[in-house]
């Protein structure tokens, strides 16, 4: 039996088992909430159409949530549960298993995936009843918008993990993840089209992944005429892989350096002092 | 030898938590580390772990150097760890399960690995609570799950730090037996820390006193009580009055006493000073700073 491999199956393990446990948690009242914030904006968008070509707003929208819900969550979610894990002990158990901390990684990935794809879902189906973005988009919208999905979430889960681990305390990984994150989703269209921004904050917002993998999830599923409405007037596929390759390459190959460091300075030692400052948080 | 530590130091910026510690660990022995708070215990054991790089020193855990060690030297260490609330949604025997099938690859015809998990479990105590919340355990309980983890992979070297923190006497004395049954029955090496003098003295082979950053006492309870401080205590009434004397060798006092006085002895008492005593007098003439030399010498 090979060690490696083990580890990664029972890292696919734990994922499944950590998403089922957080399904019938109070983690859910969150998705709800984000699930009715979500198709409250879209009823209010649903007869608004921005120009002639008919299109609704809400159209507009519901592509861009579902790009934006997995660039959030990949960043959000693995800084997260990284740092509450780091303080609470699960990391230093998994060092002290064989192959635990790759096994603790992929459960993590495994477990962002499904958070995800279950947020996801919470947005899209009842969405799907006001506005049916899917009816035109046919099998090929489908893929491509799983492929957008795809790459939008590798483009933020390292820097993720990298935000779990350099900071001390989950309030500290939520500041430096949460805040940044709720400022770039506001001025990347997703809510309102970026063609309304100033020219300025426009070149901010596509420096960063929300806007493209907003952007990738509207031309995946909507008809060409809506590319009117984007910035330049159409579709930038090869900009979009690239901006999100771009995050994703750099944060692949910084993450593993950094995780191997925050990895090895691990000890109860450090973990304990975690322990007494969260103590102090609660009282 | 299972462990081996020569001259180990430690720094944190300017300040030595360690100063050139020494000891071994053969196979099979139960080795307490004892000391005051502050002493270097955990950092030591971190050490061995290879969770912390020391600043020099030769250590050999296994024959491998920590720092270098990798997952199959992991695989043969046991780390009980003084969990607090991390796999709180997790059941008892799911998480227990979950763990030890990442030694079953280290398993060979000689050992398999891991421990059968309800085996283990029954074996700590948690039969009843197999399929309850780790949330919803009593802290009691927790520790009982954080040894079980802790050697659920049948490791040859197990490391407990401060195990009983926290237990209630009962849970010590099923605490006790069980690390009993895994040095006798499995063979197990386990060095252990423990603030408790009467628990290092029930279990222990052998302790090993850490004080200033140096080990300065290392032998088995009953040497440590009769060579460091190998003074007893006589107390008698002579003529109604008390008498008390302190003395290295009471069997010659007491004879000399009665070749004085014949008669008119009463109420004779002779103790010999207890591990306590000799941990608290090891102890304070560390801390008040007297020659090194001597510590040397005493081992």
């Amino acid at each position: 039996m090979n060690a490696k491999r083990q580890a990664i199956r029972l890292g696919v393990d734990r994922g499944v088992r950590e998403f089922r446990h957080s399904m019938g948690s109070s983690d859910q009242w969150y998705n709800l909430f984000t699930g009715l914030a979500a198709l409250t904006v879209l009823w209010f968008q649903r007869d608004s159409s921005p120009d002639a070509s008919g299109i609704s707003l809400a159209a507009l929208t519901l592509p861009g949530l579902l790009g934006m819900g997995i660039v959030f969550g990949s960043l959000v979610g693995p800084a997260g549960q990284l740092s509450v894990n780091r303080e609470d002990g699960t990391l230093l158990r998994a060092k002290a298993v064989p192959h635990g901390m790759l096994g603790y990684l992929v459960g993590r990935a495994v477990q962002t995936s499904l958070d995800s794809l279950s947020g996801l879902l919470i947005v899209l189906v009842p969405g799907l009843f006001l506005v049916n973005v899917l009816a035109d988009a046919g099998v090929g919208g489908v893929l491509g918008l799983l492929a957008v999905l795809a790459l939008g979430m590798a483009s933020m889960l390292p820097w993720g993990a990298v935000a779990g681990s350099i900071t001390k305390s989950p309030g500290g990984a939520m500041g430096i993840t949460m805040l940044p994150m709720m400022g770039i989703v506001a001025i990347s269209g997703i809510f309102y089209p970026i063609t309304a921004m100033p020219g300025w904050l426009q070149g901010v917002a596509q420096v960063f992944p929300v806007y493209w993998a907003g952007h990738g999830a509207r031309a995946a599923l909507l008809p060409d005429a809506a590319a009117a409405v984007e910035l330049g007037g159409s579709w930038r596929i090869p900009e979009m892989v690239g901006v999100l390759g771009v995050w994703a390459v750099v944060g692949f190959a910084l993450a593993p350096t950094i995780l191997r460091r925050m990895a090895r300075r691990e000890s109860g030692a450090d973990m304990e002092q975690r322990r007494q400052a969260a103590l102090q948080r609660v009282r | 030898m299972v462990i081996e530590v020569r001259d180990l130091r430690m720094r944190y910026g300017t300040t030595d938590v360690l100063h050139g510690v020494d000891f071994t660990a053969g196979p099979g022995e139960v080795v307490a580390l004892l000391g005051p708070n502050g002493a270097g215990k955990t950092t030591t054991i971190e050490i061995l772990e290879g969770f912390r790089l020391p600043s020099d020193g030769h250590v050999r855990v296994l024959g491998v150097d920590p720092a270098t060690g990798d997952e199959a030297w992991r695989a043969r260490l046991g780390v009980v760890l003084q969990s607090w609330r991390d796999h709180g949604r997790w059941k008892v025997r799911e998480l227990l399960h979950h763990l030890g099938r990442y030694y079953a690859p280290y398993g060979t015809p000689h050992q398999s690995r891991p421990f059968d998990t309800d085996e283990l479990i029954e074996t700590v105590g948690l039969a009843e609570h197999a399929h309850q919340k780790i949330s919803s355990l009593s802290g009691g309980q927790r520790r009982r799950l954080d040894v079980a983890i802790g050697i659920v992979g049948k490791p040859d070297l197990l490391f407990l730090d401060e195990p009983t923190a926290g237990f209630d006497p009962h849970a010590r004395r099923d605490f006790h037996d069980l690390v009993h049954r895994l040095s006798d029955l499995e063979g197990m090496t386990i060095l252990l820390t423990t603030h408790d003098l009467a628990e290092a003295e029930k279990l222990a082979d052998r302790i090993l006193v850490l004080a200033g950053g140096r080990i300065i006492a290392d032998g088995s309870p009953d040497q440590l009580s009769r060579t460091v401080a190998g003074k007893s205590e006589v107390r008698w009434t002579h003529d109604g009055l008390r008498h008390v004397h302190t003395t290295d060798d009471a069997t010659a006092f007491v004879r000399d006493l009665f070749r004085q006085h014949a008669t008119g002895i009463s109420e004779l008492e002779v103790r010999r000073s207890t591990l306590e005593d000799t941990y608290m007098a090891l102890v304070q003439r560390h801390e008040s700073g007297q020659a090194t030399d001597e510590e040397v010498a005493i081992r």
